[in-house]
């Protein structure tokens, strides 16, 4: 590169975006970069505070000039659209006036889509490339992340529909009984399906608070095991009921004592942080024999008016479909 | 190998040839899925195996394979945020080749575990460049080749290249630059636009 014959010439190859404004505030000349962003509107001749909004420092005098303002860290903004920001810093020069060196600062994105500058335009010594690059670079990244996110969140609910246990009891889920109905009545098995729903357990979540109810839950769920054969499934269904299937298990008499042992082990009080939570628990069963041609829908359905006829008759019962 | 540089040999194949020759790669490989992990990096032996294993699939030489992936990187919109990291590099074809040399340092600024081809330029003089090339993936140079030719063209630039083999572990890649500005450069501008 040639020797540079004059200060402005040297300054624009070191600063390309610096303006060089004389003592009367007259933008006396400007950097190729600078003069790029206001191709129609060259700075040459104009008055530095007609085109920049000065924001920092604010002027107290408004006589000051911006030799008066060198060194100072300046922040300052296009008067006309687009109203790009700037950070900048003055020094004074030989004749009164000042030298001014812009830059885009955090801005830079917008500014270089605003006016599709190439890095011709940055000084090598400029961070701007290395910044830009980085934004790039990260927003690829943060795409693929972002991707990865949605593809595991896509692959937890997956899992979370194909799960069988219901996770606050450790007891079989709503889909892990439809599956067992179903298989036990395509198979032909003989079994009763019932509909156990614990009384009195709202009051111990509204006086003692979720975590309380979460406890007495497990309590019933392991009381419910207790009570019940290693064949049986016991499913949580709702908040606070529950279906039990009982595997080639038809016979009244035995249904309606391991109800009575269920529901009188399920009033025993409940011990939590000190407080004792009383509930109950109200039952109807439905038996597979019963019917002609057993339907899941229907047995739980018939299951389910059973345990409101045992609700209706007082709490702490249990009624078999058909009343009988 | 770099889960990110395995998802983009994916997407060309998937983009180029179809899911299922991309999916036969990887039974080939003995994968149990198809997916990998962005940011994960991978045995570079494995990336290997899968160009190779692709190469079969398709009957196409491994070198033409790897060309084609260099353009589509460079081509696809798609991937549009690499073809503006890599005008980032330089306003001209020739400044580009010049800063070709920074291109890891650059890529490991946002993601310090990416660990791309080790790039050197020598100049010979009168648009004559050489270009080595030194990397896990044997092969890599072909990448190069068709990330050169796609960006020559996207500058304007008339340039023919040469894949010279391998010298002292690094393979070579000639570059003549004859006219750098033959047609009218693809409007370009720095700016990204996230997302």
């Amino acid at each position: 590169m040639a020797g540079c014959d004059n200060t402005d010439d040297m300054l624009d190859l070191l600063c390309p975006m610096h303006l060089r404004v004389d003592p009367s505030g007259v933008i006396a000349h400007a950097g190729p970069s600078l003069a790029k962003l206001r191709p129609a509107a060259p700075f040459a001749g104009t008055r530095f505070a007609d085109r920049f909004d000065l924001l920092q420092p604010a002027l107290s005098d408004a006589g000051a000039g911006l030799a008066d303002m060198a060194g100072r860290r300046l922040r300052l903004r296009f008067r006309d659209r687009p109203a790009t920001m700037l950070v900048g810093i003055a020094a004074r020069d030989a004749d009164g006036g000042a030298i001014v060196n812009l830059s885009f600062g955090i801005s830079i994105v917008e500014a270089v889509r605003d006016y599709t500058l190439t890095i011709a335009d940055f000084a090598p010594t400029d961070l701007a490339v290395e910044l830009l690059f980085l934004v790039e670079t990260k927003s690829a990244a943060m795409a693929a992340l972002q991707q990865m996110s949605q593809r595991f969140n896509g692959a937890r609910m997956a899992a979370e529909e194909q799960a069988l246990t219901d996770p606050g009891t450790g007891l079989r889920n709503r889909r892990a009984l439809d599956l067992a109905l179903e298989r036990m009545i395509s198979d032909g098995q003989e079994f009763a399906l019932m509909h156990v729903d614990l009384d009195r357990f709202k009051q111990v979540n509204d006086t003692l608070g979720h975590a309380a109810g979460d406890h007495v839950l497990r309590q019933a769920a392991h009381v419910m095991s207790v009570e019940t054969r290693a064949e049986d499934t016991l499913a949580r269904v709702g908040g606070d009921e529950f279906v039990l299937l009982f595997h080639r298990l038809c016979d009244r008499d035995r249904l309606g004592e391991i109800a009575a042992r269920l529901i009188a082990r399920l009033e025993m009080p409940i011990d939590w942080q000190g407080h004792r939570c009383g509930i109950s628990a109200s039952a109807g069963t439905a038996i597979s024999i019963d019917y002609d041609n057993p339907s899941a829908a229907r047995m739980l359905a018939d299951a389910d008016e059973a345990l409101y006829a045992a609700k209706r008759a007082g709490r702490g019962r249990h009624r078999f479909h058909p009343d009988g | 190998m770099h889960g990110l540089i395995i998802q983009a040999l994916q997407r060309f194949i998937v983009d180029t040839y179809g899911a299922g020759p991309w999916a036969a790669a990887c039974r080939a490989m003995g994968l149990a899925g198809t997916e990998f992990e962005p940011m994960i990096v991978y045995d570079p032996a494995l990336t290997d195996g899968l160009v190779d294993a692709l190469s079969t699939g398709l009957s196409r030489p491994r070198p033409a394979l790897l060309e084609d992936l260099g353009t589509y990187l460079v081509s696809t919109p798609k991937s549009a945020g690499f073809r503006r990291l890599l005008r980032f590099l330089g306003a001209g074809f020739e400044d580009f080749l010049h800063a070709l040399d920074d291109l890891p340092d650059r890529a490991r600024l946002a993601i310090p575990d990416m660990r791309l081809p080790v790039l050197a330029l020598r100049s010979e003089g009168a648009g004559c460049y050489l270009l080595s090339c030194r990397s896990h993936l044997p092969g890599a140079g072909h990448v190069l080749v068709g990330v050169l030719r796609a960006m020559a063209d996207d500058y304007g630039a008339l340039a023919t290249l040469d894949h010279r083999g391998e010298t002292g572990g690094a393979e070579q890649v000639a570059v003549q630059v004859h006219v750098s500005r033959f047609a009218e450069a693809r409007t370009f501008d720095l700016g990204a636009r996230t997302g």
